[in-house]
């Protein structure tokens, strides 16, 4: 997360990096105006900018969900306790999250809120799998839940299953098989594939395409990925 | 999506008492899905994962009590369900996707909404928008002469032609269950058959709750000896996907005669399907093809096509052909 985006957006940079930014027409302005510090950074991410603020022109058509901030009080504590804090276990840490919206979905919650974007957001309504986690060790789809509902629940992402050095077997049997190409899916693909592990599904190519039935591929690299699956199903068996 | 207060029920009374005005939320697989289209807009949530439903338990008259809470997945994968009521574990396997499985409920899937892809459009309903009679009554219905291929054919009116989505009340409406329902006028049970209404001039009206009910369990009655249950679900893709037309048949056959038989169809109906008319065409007859082709014959008799989904009627009729064979066999 570091540095790195400032390399990224290094193209976007004024030409004339004299100039102040304010004196630069609007098309020559970039995202990221000036680096940031990592204080600064962690209140004012590029996403939190295109998602938050209503950046006029980065919205234009954007679907209503990505709209400015309303401002809406939030939601009081209930009669059943519940302080405003939201205390979520995830990958073993636990988070706590305050003033949280009761409007924002697990996975913006992950993502926006604990910075931990290995989970991806595809379609939203939980009709591609590319939000795939595991709650309580069953595979899920993070948009179409509520974060305060998860108070309590183990939460497990794509960051957790393995690391870098340290790979979960379905991590290696994907990169071995080539089970990707963008890479967009494949957090979800592979929690949903470690998911179905344990889940009593039958031994054959079909069935483990029906188990995988909810993690769509763009890029088409469905066959790689079950054969992937296959891989570490027999390594298991 | 509008902002609403949420409050964890850690009890049944907790959860009725706090359903004025509010919607429970299980799962939220559709709610939440609806609440991002700004469909469902309400102003407080309850959320029942705590409620002590979430168990499937044998009766003393030999049935199983199915709790609201059990996950879709659970009750698909459950021992009994797989042994005594095949045909509810195939409909719900065949059903959404593996995560979505793991996330819906019984009462969740029992409650989903009647819904096409006008239902779900922002904005329909509203001046401007698409018709859409569900959304807004009297606001007219787009889909009769606009996008209509997945719709219904059997139980329609001309306010509203969705069909109803759902492969596990398909299971269930073949099995005979039974609803049961808490609310603040006390408990009460509510037949399969009536707990989903026909749109007639009130298609936002789905089902037979009170303002303020929570379904607590589903209820099927002993399986039948000697029965086979069979669910066959055809549809654009080989997952994941509505059906186009879908039978759950329960039939046991006995001499080369069918002595037992129940049949629901799914896919073409504004409600689970249940047809009396293939089960009177079917009962004591011999097993035999031709049988089969009548029975579905009378069971698509009543159906209203319109010009983009009338091959339904055909579909439906090779569907219910199949699973009968496949269920005699």
């Amino acid at each position: 997360m570091a540095d790195s985006s400032r390399l990224r957006f290094k193209h976007l940079r004024p030409p004339n990096p004299t100039k102040s930014s304010d004196e630069l027409a609007p098309d020559q302005q970039s995202v990221d105006l000036e680096p940031l510090s990592t204080e600064e950074r962690k209140k004012l991410s590029r996403r939190s900018f295109l998602s938050g603020l209503g950046a006029a022109g980065f919205l234009a058509g954007a679907s209503p969900l990505v709209q400015a901030a309303p401002s809406v009080e939030p939601a009081p504590a209930d009669a059943d306790g519940g302080s405003g804090t939201l205390t979520l276990r995830v990958n073993g840490k636990e988070y706590k999250l305050q003033d949280l919206d009761p409007r924002a979905t697990l996975l913006d919650t992950l993502r926006e809120r604990l910075y931990l974007t290995g989970t991806k957001k595809g379609c939203d309504h939980g009709q591609c799998g590319a939000c795939t986690v595991h709650v309580n060790g069953r595979r899920v789809n993070s948009c179409l839940s509520f974060a305060i509902m998860h108070e309590g629940d183990a939460i497990t992402t794509i960051e957790g299953i393995g690391q870098p050095g340290n790979l979960h077997p379905m991590q290696a049997a994907f990169v071995e098989h080539d089970g990707y190409q963008c890479g967009y899916c494949t957090s979800g693909q592979i929690m949903s594939a470690v998911a179905l592990l344990k889940e009593p599904i039958g031994t054959s190519d079909e069935d483990i395409k029906h188990a995988m039935a909810g993690n769509i591929c763009r890029c088409g690299a469905y066959t790689n990925i079950v054969a992937a699956v296959r891989q570490v199903r027999q390594m298991r068996a | 999506m509008q902002t609403f207060h949420y409050i964890k029920a850690a009890s049944i009374e907790k959860a009725l008492s706090a359903a004025n005005g509010a919607k429970f939320i299980a799962g939220g697989t559709t709610l939440v899905d609806l609440m991002k289209l700004n469909v469902e807009q309400p102003k407080a949530l309850v959320d029942i994962n705590l409620l002590p439903l979430d168990k499937v338990e044998r009766l003393p008259n030999g049935g199983l009590r199915i709790g609201a809470m059990v996950r879709n997945s659970d009750l698909a994968w459950n021992a009994d369900v797989e042994k005594d009521y095949a045909v509810l574990s195939q409909a719900i396997l065949s059903g959404a996707s593996p995560q979505l499985r793991n996330m819906a409920t019984t009462g969740g899937n029992l409650l989903q909404r009647t819904r096409c892809v006008y239902f779900r459009e922002p904005g329909a309903g509203a001046p401007g928008g698409y018709g859409c009679n569900k959304r807004t009554p009297g606001s007219g219905c787009a889909a009769l002469d606009g996008f209509h291929r997945t719709h219904a054919i059997l139980g329609i009116s001309e306010h509203c032609i969705a069909t109803h989505p759902s492969d596990m009340c398909v299971a269930m409406a073949a099995l005979e269950a039974t609803v049961l329902v808490e609310g603040p006028k006390g408990n009460r049970t509510i037949p399969f058959a009536e707990f989903h209404k026909l749109p007639g001039d009130t298609p936002h009206i789905e089902n037979a709750l009170e303002p303020g009910e929570l379904v607590t369990f589903v209820d099927l009655p002993k399986p039948v000896e000697g029965a086979k249950g069979v669910y066959l679900k055809l549809r654009d893709r080989a997952s994941y996907e509505f059906a186009l037309a879908s039978a759950a048949v329960v039939a046991r056959v006995e001499g080369g005669h069918i002595r037992y038989i129940r049949v629901a169809m799914g896919g073409v109906g504004t409600k689970p399907w249940r047809s009396h008319e293939a089960e009177a065409a079917l009962l004591g007859k011999p097993v035999d093809a031709s049988r089969f082709r009548a029975a579905a014959e009378a069971a698509l008799k009543e159906a209203k096509p319109r010009a983009d989904n009338a091959f339904k009627v055909e579909l439906a009729k090779r569907c219910l052909v199949r699973t009968l064979k496949l269920a005699a066999a």
